[in-house]
């Protein structure tokens, strides 16, 4: 068949994807007025495909070949795409995709943890016993800031003084700002064979065993972990889980095993990033508390008591939740 | 990686074959225009903090909060939001760049993350002298974020506007000719209409030896071939 009569007999089907395209491209709220006829898209693909394969093979005009690739392209990208259902895809993530994926990759968890504790619970002991040792882990400012922060006689525990006029929101947004974004930096760390994730965790473990050993050490206990206990849970753990995740990413990087490097980094980074999500969720939730409620007049009581229930749902929450859907462990 | 090189090719096209059995061209984007893109992008944000800054700082504490959390949001999740819409941040667009799974099918929500996340770690020590290396070092341009990802980022295909065959009267191409050969000989005629005079003479005269013209009677001579072919009599 010559060119041109293959153009005019198919001209119309072109013309037909072409427009079908375009609204599809457009989007969603645009869309709304346009009756779009998606049953005829795979067809209508498929179609351009074969035209596309003919005028290659048949050497047709290069221009012609190449507006065939163009439409055999824009297709491909709206056929294989994924949309919509985001809250519900939300909802099932928080109940049970997030904790099964925790319970699946356990060991990094474990892993994580213990890189995070020892070094806290080390330096925080010595530092309950040599009142000096913090200042070999943060700075003579930083220690001040501390002390001043968590004084018996601030009102507003866990703020500086020239911070304590500040709103709870402003609080909530600066714990927002900063925590999640130390979490998403403990997991994108990892891509570096592990070393980043494993440095950043062993460093908070220092730096905030340190301080509350200190703070306890010089006995300014009742404002600190008065403070602490309510966001402790989650933030602690969120920070963790951050760090399973880009262990995950690092063996990957390191110990590919079957897999090509390549893949097995696609995969692993693919297996942590729910891992990351939830406990981006969880620093949210914790900034929250930190921001309204740590900080608040409540007496030390019942912010222990909140702090222990927390800890405790928490704990119930990763071990029970989405047990047995779809099968999952 | 499903996006291979074509064999012995040393340029930056990389083929895909689709399901259907059709190979799709991807032409990668290299470090300069990427960072191009980077900046024009970085300019735009600087706008959005400036804007927000500016108006929520009247706004007491939530103000403050605001603000906060704008910034926290548009340093994570800007270049997700605009790649999960439409391919690509306005930057990218900008310089006609857009993002893809290396199958060909558009970047996911999750992949999208994951190369944005990751991002942390190209950036170091600064200016992302990490992900930079890696472009250098990776087969197809990818700084660690695409790795993890598995996106590639390429450039937009441009529709190219069809020109009409310039009207000459038909004639058969001498028989010795190959395909591949009639096919440029389309091609020429194509793209003619964007040629000077003096250029599509220049090109025809080396096409002396088929022709068996001189001047402007051998383009007319190609035209009659290219009319012949996509035509018939």
């Amino acid at each position: 068949m010559k060119q041109e009569a293959f153009e005019q007999r198919y001209q119309a089907l072109w013309d037909e994807l072409s427009t079908q395209l375009d609204a599809m491209e457009k989007s969603r709220f645009k869309r709304r007025n346009l009756t779009l006829q998606h049953e005829r898209l795979p067809h209508l693909y498929r179609q351009v495909c074969n035209h596309y394969a003919l005028a290659r093979g048949r050497r047709y005009s290069p221009t012609l070949v190449e507006q065939l690739h163009q439409l055999v392209l824009r297709g491909h990208q709206q056929l294989y795409t994924r949309r919509g259902a985001w809250l519900w895809r939300l909802l099932t993530f928080i109940a049970v995709d997030f904790p099964s994926s925790l319970r699946t990759h356990l060991s990094y968890f474990l892993v994580a943890t213990l890189l995070f504790l020892v070094p806290a619970v080390l330096v925080g002991g010595f530092a309950m016993v040599d009142s000096d040792l913090i200042y070999s882990v943060i700075s003579e400012g930083q220690v001040e800031d501390m002390e001043e922060m968590y004084r018996p006689d601030n009102d507003r525990p866990g703020r500086t003084l020239e911070r304590s006029a500040e709103s709870d929101f402003m609080m909530f947004g600066y714990y927002i700002m900063n925590n999640i974004g130390i979490g998403f930096r403990t997991f994108a760390m990892g891509i570096l064979a592990g070393i980043g994730t494993v440095f950043t965790l062993i460093y908070n473990g220092v730096v905030l065993g340190g301080v509350a050993g200190h703070l306890t050490s010089v006995g300014y206990t009742e404002t600190f972990w008065s403070f602490v206990s309510g966001h402790s849970s989650l933030e602690l753990t969120a920070i963790v889980i951050c760090g399973a995740a880009g262990l995950m990413l690092g063996h990957g990087v390191l110990a590919p095993g079957r897999y090509r490097r390549i893949d097995a980094i696609k995969q692993r980074a693919k297996q942590a990033l729910p891992l990351v999500m939830g406990a981006g969720l969880m620093l949210f939730i914790a900034a929250f508390i930190e921001g309204f409620w740590s900080a608040s007049a409540m007496p030390n009581v019942v912010k222990y008591a909140v702090g222990i229930a927390l800890w405790v749902l928490m704990i119930l929450y990763f071990i029970f939740a989405g047990r047995g859907a779809d099968g999952t462990r | 990686m499903n996006a291979r090189a074509s064999m012995g090719a040393t340029d930056t096209v990389r083929n895909h074959e689709t399901p259907e059995g059709i190979r799709l061209e991807l032409k990668l984007a290299g470090p300069v225009v990427r960072a191009c893109a980077w900046a024009i992008d970085m300019l735009i944000r600087g706008v959005m903090y400036a804007l927000i800054a500016g108006v929520f700082s009247y706004f007491g504490g939530i103000g403050t909060a605001v603000i906060l959390i704008s910034f926290f949001l548009i340093e994570w999740f800007y270049p997700v939001i605009f790649e999960v819409l439409s391919g690509a941040t306005p930057g990218k667009k900008a310089m006609g760049l857009v993002v893809i799974h290396d199958n060909g099918t558009p970047i996911s929500f999750v992949s999208s993350v994951i190369r944005n996340l990751l991002r942390a770690a190209d950036f170091l020590p600064l200016l992302y002298a990490v992900g930079l290396l890696s472009m250098l070092l990776s087969r197809d341009f990818q700084r660690l974020g695409d790795l993890a990802a598995g996106t590639l980022v390429v450039y937009r295909e441009q529709a190219q506007e069809r020109g009409k065959l310039p009207e000459a009267p038909s004639k058969p191409p001498p028989r010795e000719l190959d395909v591949d050969e009639l096919r440029e000989l389309i091609m020429f005629a194509e793209r003619s209409p964007k040629l000077t005079q003096e250029r599509q003479v220049e090109l025809a005269s080396q096409l002396r030896s088929v022709t068996q013209k001189e001047g402007a009677a051998g383009v007319k001579e190609i035209f009659s071939y290219a009319n012949w072919l996509t035509r018939g009599r």
